[in-house]
């Protein structure tokens, strides 16, 4: 388990390609620069999409693990 | 239109040829989620894939001349909906079929959380993707520029042709 703590979380749930690449890039603009956001997503193609959103994007992943059958993701609005 | 500035975000110029229900899902994916990352996206929508952009968009799909695609209920238990049915390529002309497959389709997909192609589309405008109509297809079908979405621009083959110079991925779809 991580100690991260968030400033805000969204949860894309049983959704698919490409909503959760989709919401958190609205999300994050809805945290302060230097804020984290929490994702957690059951997509099974999200960890591979969304370190390629980070590195697109330059949102730092934090951290990126497993819980049970969810994704969770870690991401600092860097710009 | 060439890109301003060299350093800029990336760019992705997409072709969107087909208006089937099925055929519309990778430019839309492609294109919300290159916005997402911060990439500046264009879709050309010419011959079928115009009517994409139309106001009451009706994107319907069949299996007929379509051999590829899965036959599969979205209700029931897992076994059930794991088989793809044979369809007879007769029964596919029936008057009601188009619409059943379509029906099932739309279910599945739901199901499943991928968003519907009208949400797809409102994602790209949402995101700033530039939704081009072909003015050539439009003169041939008879489409006027007021039967589309407000955020559609109108534009022939040289506009598309100097926008996608300038981008770093081109895909015909």
């Amino acid at each position: 388990m991580t100690t991260l703590k968030a400033d805000k979380t969204l949860d894309c749930s049983g959704m698919l390609c490409p909503v959760p690449v989709i919401k958190t890039s609205k999300a994050i603009k809805e945290v302060q620069v230097g804020e984290v956001l929490q994702m957690i997503a059951t997509d099974p193609g999200a960890p591979a999409d969304m370190e390629a959103w980070s590195r697109q994007t330059g949102n730092e992943l934090l951290d990126s693990h497993k819980e049970g059958d969810k994704f969770v993701f870690y991401f600092r609005r860097v710009k | 239109m060439t890109k301003s500035d060299p350093n800029g975000p990336r760019r992705l110029a997409l072709i969107a040829s087909k208006g089937t229900l099925d055929w519309a899902y990778p430019p839309y994916i492609l294109a919300s989620t290159a916005a997402a990352m911060g990439w500046e996206v264009g879709i050309f929508h010419t011959f079928y894939g115009l009517t994409l952009l139309l106001k009451e968009m009706q994107a319907t799909v069949t299996p007929l001349g379509n051999p590829a695609m899965p036959m599969k209920m979205p209700f029931g238990p897992t076994g059930f909906q794991a088989i793809n049915w044979p369809i007879p390529t007769a029964m596919m002309a029936a008057p009601g079929f188009n619409a059943l497959a379509t029906g099932l389709m739309k279910k599945l997909f739901k199901d499943k959380g991928v968003a519907s192609i009208p949400e797809m589309r409102a994602m790209c405008v949402e995101a700033g993707v530039n939704m081009i109509a072909c003015q050539m297809t439009m003169s041939v079908f008879g489409f006027e520029k007021d039967d589309f979405i407000p955020e559609c621009t109108v534009a022939g083959a040289a506009t598309f042709l100097e926008y996608a110079a300038d981008a770093e991925v081109q895909l015909f779809v």
